[in-house]
This record gives structure tokens, sequence and C-alpha cells, in this order.
């Protein structure tokens, strides 16, 4: 081997090197992250009835011609009492329509928190039965799928949605969806 | 506390921890013993979400038992295996597979391991080839010469060497 010996000597270091920092880096990611194939795909046709009245029917219809967030949220769910404020805040911003699917929630208790907390949703879908829920990917509250104006599931947030999900990821992702009219 | 009060306590943990482990199958009615059978095993092939290294049949989160009443319905719906397994994959990704399914995205999951081996075994049978015979017995003189008077240290001649795998210091007689 042309190879000189002390460079030989340094090949387990840089072996040993390369495997750490691939498990750093593995430490970095979630795994509760499960990424959804449903990314690019339109969203599946539904019809549930809206958590304010249940005679109303909230369809797939509704997430077309507008760029919606569709949260599922419930109010058993404490990361998404966390996450309220913030979506108070989204829904005072133009450009999208923030959609709720209350997910394996009871309809009073849904109410009650939506009644002290304040309502940012357009509309609610209610979802006790995990029906929708089973048909859109969702594994757990909150999440939040971001769906354009054709009605293509384009992101789907895992997780509330902080400062840093909303600056990276979808604040400027809004922004492009929008631009594409 | 005595002794008695805490054995059944122990009892009634063991025996509540159980009930809640066991995941009822009781709530599910099926024609028959196979189609049982076949409800256990894809259960059994299928991941919780929630609790990740659970399948669906061991999992206690709600969600597994949406998705086990899910397969359930459409089980009893006629629909066979490979359109179950597809139906969850649509909504959840591969990950909802125990088994990872042979695809491009996965081949370093599948044969990186024995791309390893090969490259292990490369190295391992050109260091066996490359090997110099008797290199190992080569020794120069002098160390030839102090290996004879440490061996012979503890004794006049080179007959000594013989106490050395007992370990212990033979005593100059």
């Amino acid at each position: 081997m042309a190879m000189s010996k002390s460079v030989r000597y340094l090949i387990p270091l840089v072996v040993f090197a390369a495997l750490a920092g691939l498990l750093v880096w593995g430490l970095g990611q979630d795994p509760r992250e499960v990424p959804s194939p449903l990314i690019g795909k339109p969203v599946p046709t539904f019809s549930l009835p809206t958590l304010e009245d249940p005679n109303r029917a909230f369809t797939d219809a509704d997430l077309r011609g507008k760029v919606s967030l569709v949260n599922v949220w419930a109010s058993w769910c404490s990361a998404c009492r966390a996450e309220h404020q913030s979506l108070m805040a989204l829904s005072e911003m133009p450009g999208f329509q923030l959609i709720g699917l209350n997910w394996k929630d009871d309809a009073a208790d849904a109410k009650q928190v939506l009644a002290i907390s304040g309502d940012p949703y357009t509309m609610v879908g209610y979802d006790p039965d995990n029906k929708v829920g089973i048909d859109w990917g969702v594994y757990g509250a909150p999440e939040t799928f971001v769906v354009d104006r054709q009605g293509i599931i384009r992101y789907k947030q895992i997780g509330p949605i902080d400062r840093k999900a909303w600056e990276e990821k979808l604040q400027p992702l809004l922004e492009k969806l929008n631009a594409e009219g | 506390m005595s002794p008695l009060i805490k054995t059944l306590l122990i009892a009634a943990v063991l025996l509540f921890g159980t009930a809640a482990s066991a995941f009822t199958l009781e709530e599910f009615q099926f024609d028959s013993p196979a189609q049982e059978q076949q409800f256990r095993t894809l259960i059994g092939k299928l991941r919780c979400l929630v609790c990740q290294n659970e399948s669906l049949a061991a999992s206690q989160a709600e969600l597994a038992q949406d998705l086990r009443n899910e397969v359930y319905r459409m089980m009893r719906a006629g629909k066979s295996q490979s359109e179950i397994i597809d139906y969850l994959v649509a909504r959840y990704g591969d990950f909802v597979l125990y088994d990872p399914p042979l695809r491009p995205s996965t081949y370093v999951l599948w044969f990186g391991p024995f791309v390893i081996i090969l490259i292990a075994g490369f190295f391992m049978l050109r260091a066996i080839l490359n090997r110099k015979p008797g290199a190992d017995d080569a020794i120069s003189d002098a160390d030839r010469e102090r290996l004879q008077a440490l061996l012979g240290a503890d004794a006049a001649g080179p007959s000594a060497t013989g106490s050395l795998p007992g370990g212990e210091p033979k005593q100059p007689t």
C-alpha cells in the first residue's frame, strides 16, 4: 500500500469521528415525527358535522379556493392549549383560513375550551370517532396541515406551531402558496 | 404494614397489571378461528404510531384501538390483508409496517450490513494474505540475548525456563 503508516493509523480515528458525527446528528432527530405520505396529494374526501351546528356539513369542498391551515386539536390535549394563543394570533392574519378539526373529543368539552379561551377557527369539523383523522393519517394532536387552493396537502406540522415552525416552515410556505395564486 | 397486606397488595398490582396489558380480543367477533388468527397476524405486523415500538396488537394507546377497529371493520367487509395494509400505508406511510418494504429508499437498510461485511471481509482477507510467513520468529540477536537473560535470571541455566508457566517465581535453591 502506498499510504504511509502514520496516515493508516488515522483511519480508525476518521471512522470513529464519522460514526460519532452520525450519532450526534441522530440525537437531533425526532423519531416521533413520522413523515406523512399525503404530502402532495389531494385532501381525502370527507363530510363531517361542524362543532357548532351538527346539521351543517364541513367537507373537503370547504378547503378549495382558499389556502387553509387545518389544525387538529382536542380539549384533552395539553399541547393544543399551549398552542392556542398562537392560533389566536394566526387567526388575525390575512391570506389563509384557519380550520379546526376537533379530534376524538367531546363536543361539550371542546365548545367550552373555545368559549373560555377564544375561537380562532373559521370553521371546526367534529370528528369524535377518528373517522376523518385516520383518513388524514393523524396520529396525535396537535397536528396542522397546510392545504393549497386546489385542495392539495402541502405540508404537515407535527406538534404545536411554535415560533420556529412558523418562521421557518409555515410562513414562507403560506407566502409562496398565496403568490401561486 | 403486615407482610400479609403487602403480599395482597403486590398480588393486586400484578393482577391489574396483567388485566391492563392484556389486549382484549373479546370485543371482536370472528366467524372462524382462522379469521381470528388472520386478524392477530395482521395487527402484529402493524406498528402503533403513538408508542412506536409496540405493534397494534400490543398497544393500549387510543389510536391503536381505533386502528384495530378499522382493521377489523375492513376485514369484516371482506378486504384482503394486502388491501388493509395498503390502506394504512397510504395514510401513515411505510412507518406503520414493522417490515420495511424493499425499495430504493431502503436499499441502504437492507443491503448496508452485507456491504459492510463484504468490505470488512476484503480487508481481513488481504491482511491475512499479506502476512509474511515467519515474520514473527525474527528477533534481533540483542533481543534473543535479553530474553535468555530474563528466562534464565532465576536459575543457572536455560533449563530453568520450565518454571515459567507456573507463574510463581522459583526460589533459588
